[in-house]
Formats: C-alpha cells, structure tokens, sequence
C-alpha cells in the first residue's frame, strides 16, 4: 500500500467515523417495533439532509471498503498487480452502484 | 549420584524442504538454546549449520524460531522455553533457509537500504564536532530505536512481511525513522520518499508483534507510526 | 494458525480489524440491494424486513452492529495511534472498543426484540 491509498484509507475513514456513530443512533431509534418500507420512506424521502449523509457514507464506504479488501487479497490470497488493481477497482464500482441505488431508492420522491 | 537429566532437542535440518530431527541434549544448570545448538553439533552431528558471534547479545547473529517464537538464542535460557523436557529449534521465519539453522539475510540488509536507513551526512570530516543535544525531542525520538542489533527477530515475527514479500518490515523502517529524527542527517526528504512506496510503512498494521519479541526491547511499531504521521503531514504540505 | 509470535492483544485486535471489515464489506452489496427496492418495489422490502423477525436475523444483525462499532473503535484507535503521538494504554484501549461495541450491540438487540 502505498502512500496515496493509505491517506485515501484514512481520510475515508475519518469522514465516516460520525456518519457510522449516528447510523448506529438511527438503527438502535428505528429497529423498535420493527422496521418497514414506509417508515423508511418516510424518515428519508425527498430530504436533502439524509441524502447527503448516505451519498457522502456510500462514496466513503465504498473507497474504503474497495482499498479494504485490496490490502486482503493481497496479503491472504497472493494476488497482486494489475489483477489485484482490477478487482479492487471492480468492488469500488460495484459498492458504488449498488450504494447510490439503495440511496436513490430511499430519498427520491 | 541422580542420574542424568536429558531433554529432547527437535532441530530443524535441511533448506526449505526438510524436517526437524530429534537429539537428545544433557540438560545443564545453567544453559542457553544457542549451548544446546553448540552441544548438538559438536557431540551428536557435525554437520549441523548454525551462526552466531558475541554470545551476549551484542551481534544478533544467533536469532532462530524456539517452539515457533524468535528469540535470540544465546540470550533465551533453556529453563524458560522448555515445555516438558521438549523444545523446538527452527530456522528465522520470513528468509529463505539455507541450511538447518541458517537463513539468507541478504533481503533484511538490503531492506535496511531500500528503506533509506542510513546516514546522509550534513558535514565532512573537517568541520568542527557537532554538538547534540540529548534531551531534545527529536533526539530522543532518534535514540529509542537505534539499541536495534539487526537480529531480525521482528521481521520474523510480523505477519506483515510474511503477506507482503516487498514490505520493508519493522527493523528497516525504525532504522529509517532514527536517522529521519537525527539532525546530523541531510536528507529527510529522501527517507519519507522511501518509506511511502510499494513497501513502505504504510502497509504496517499496528499488530505489535515486532514490540513483543524484540530482545532489546524496543517498539518498532511506534517508529513505523511517526513515520505515517510524517508522510501524512508532508503529503499535505507538498501540495500546497 | 494462532502461532505463538500472535498470542498477543494487538494481534488479536488486528484480527477482529480485518474480519469485521472482509464482513462488513461482503454484507454491504446485499444491504444496498435490499433498500433500492424501497421506492419501486416497496412490497418486496417488506417481505424481506418481514423475514428479518426472525429471531436468527435479529441476533445476526446485533452481530453486525457489534462488527460495524468494533471496526469503528477500533479504527479510531489506530488513527489515534498513527497521527497524534498516541501510545500507551492500547491494549486497554483495543479491549474498550471491544466492550463499547458489545454494549452498543446489546442496546440495539434490547430494542429489537
């Protein structure tokens, strides 16, 4: 790992640190009773707020996971070079999709 | 007379390919595994590749994996590592074998370098001595690592250089954070270069166990950490 | 293997680092997926929050957000030992994050069941 994507492990990092502490307050309000569709919706839909805490969690997330797993196949499965490279970026691109889909999907109206 | 007391001796024999072999050593009163190893090769097999210098601890020639752990050899007292009479001698982890006890350390030294671990110097033989002052941060900075014997028993013991072949490891990059602290030494710009690389202290996971093993006591791991703070600090400060 | 050169708390701590993160990480695409349906298919996300009653689901998730506050603490300590010339008490401070996370998890599967 070198100096570029430590500091982009890190940074990611740093900026997720609130996000993951007020995710948790929200899972530990919300889980009471049960969770469904429309509480959801009706918590985040058509708010600007909660699209910018989710957009801003799911680009940091997905950095920080794709850099994550990068540092593990590497190590514990030997992979290495442009293959390694090639699936880090791979699982950047999918966490980043899948994310901004699941945030589209709660906040649009 | 009590009748001798004997322990059992597995010792790692042949290159990377190999298997350990079991002698039977006299146990002494007072006795080192690297006495044990001596013993071996003298009495029971000649043939029997080991290395060590000083025998006090000064050289770190004589490190080898004891009951899977590294340790320096002449240093370890038999009576603290024997598990029921037995023991384990290997060969250092992380370095290619070449025979029985002794490993290729080329790649360790050769790290030392990479890792821009040695003196730039500020002066020449004709200027007048400088004068440092002890208690300054940064020499104190500078001063914990630099009782490192190079034995290499870090480097085996961390896990780090054992999924990462190009990690520069934790005995290179302490020697690389006391001269970056020296103030006798001209070019710090060149050490955060060197240990931002491929292998380079960014790829350290804190997992300690280069502090735990090391004989001498110290903590790698906190050399490796001011060598992050540095290159982050400096990453910033070179883009603006 | 848990050789002896790792029976130590940093190493262990690094350990539980990486294995909550390779988790996080694998649970993270089926989370995303489960909430796109929200909007378009609200009925399918019902049926799978209703699945998640389960009291096997229920004790995963407190497993979850026990892993997302470890990785979180733990992370946290690593920083502090890496940018602010932080470094005694880190064996205390891997098993607090330990403890916290616990807590934490334990508060959200009071709630949950």
């Amino acid at each position: 790992m070198t100096l570029k994507l430590y500091m982009a492990q890190r940074i990611s990092a740093l900026i997720m640190a609130p996000l993951v502490l007020m995710h948790i307050a929200v899972m530990i309000y919300a889980i009471q009773g049960g969770l469904s569709a429309a509480e959801i919706l009706g918590r985040t839909q058509g708010s600007i707020l909660w699209f910018a805490f989710y957009g801003t969690f799911v680009v940091a997330v997905s950095i920080h996971a794709a850099l994550g797993l990068r540092t593990v196949l590497s190590e514990w499965a030997g992979l290495r070079g442009t293959a390694l490279n090639a699936v880090a970026w791979a699982v950047l691109a999918l966490l980043l999709i899948l994310g901004m889909q699941a945030v589209y999907g709660v906040t649009a109206t | 007379m009590p009748k001798e007391q004997q322990m059992s001796v597995s010792v790692w024999r042949g290159g990377a390919a190999g298997a350990y072999q079991s002698f039977d050593v006299k146990m002494e009163d007072n006795q080192t595994v690297l006495d044990v190893v001596a013993w071996i090769q003298q009495y029971a097999d000649p043939t029997l590749s080991y290395r060590y210098a000083c025998r006090v601890g000064m050289c770190g020639s004589c490190a080898m994996m004891v009951n899977g752990v590294p340790r320096w050899t002449c240093r370890t007292h038999v009576k603290k590592v024997l598990k029921d009479g037995h023991m384990e001698i290997g060969p250092l982890r992380n370095l290619p074998v070449i025979k029985d006890l002794a490993t290729d350390m080329d790649s360790f030294f050769n790290k030392w370098v990479a890792a821009e671990g040695l003196h730039h110097p500020t002066q020449t033989r004709h200027d007048p001595i400088e004068a440092i002052d002890p208690a300054s941060a940064a020499r104190v900075e500078a001063n914990a690592g630099i009782e490192c014997i190079n034995c290499s028993v870090c480097y085996a013991a961390c896990d780090t250089v054992a999924g990462n072949p190009d990690y520069l490891g934790p005995a290179a990059l302490q020697r690389a954070w006391s001269v970056y602290n020296d103030s006798k030494d001209s070019d710090k710009q060149a050490i955060l270069d060197a240990v931002s690389g491929v292998g380079g202290c960014h790829n350290c996971h804190s997992q300690g166990s280069c502090a735990v093993h090391c004989p001498n006591e110290l903590n790698p791991m906190n050399a490796i950490a001011g060598l992050k703070r540095e290159t982050a600090r400096n990453f910033f400060k070179r883009r603006t | 293997m848990i050789h002896g050169y790792r029976t130590h708390t940093l190493w262990i701590a690094f350990l539980l680092h990486r294995i909550s993160g390779v988790a996080l990480a694998l649970f993270l695409p089926a989370h995303f997926w489960v909430l796109s349906y929200a909007l378009n298919a609200p009925q399918k996300l019902d049926g799978f929050l209703h699945w998640a009653e389960t009291p096997i689901v229920k004790f995963a998730e407190f497993g979850l957000v026990f892993l997302l506050s470890v990785h979180m603490l733990g992370g946290l300590r690593l920083m502090a030992l890496e940018f602010l010339p932080w470094t005694s008490g880190q064996k205390t401070a891997a098993a607090s994050a330990v403890a916290a996370s616990t807590f934490l998890a334990g508060i959200f599967l009071l709630r949950a069941i």
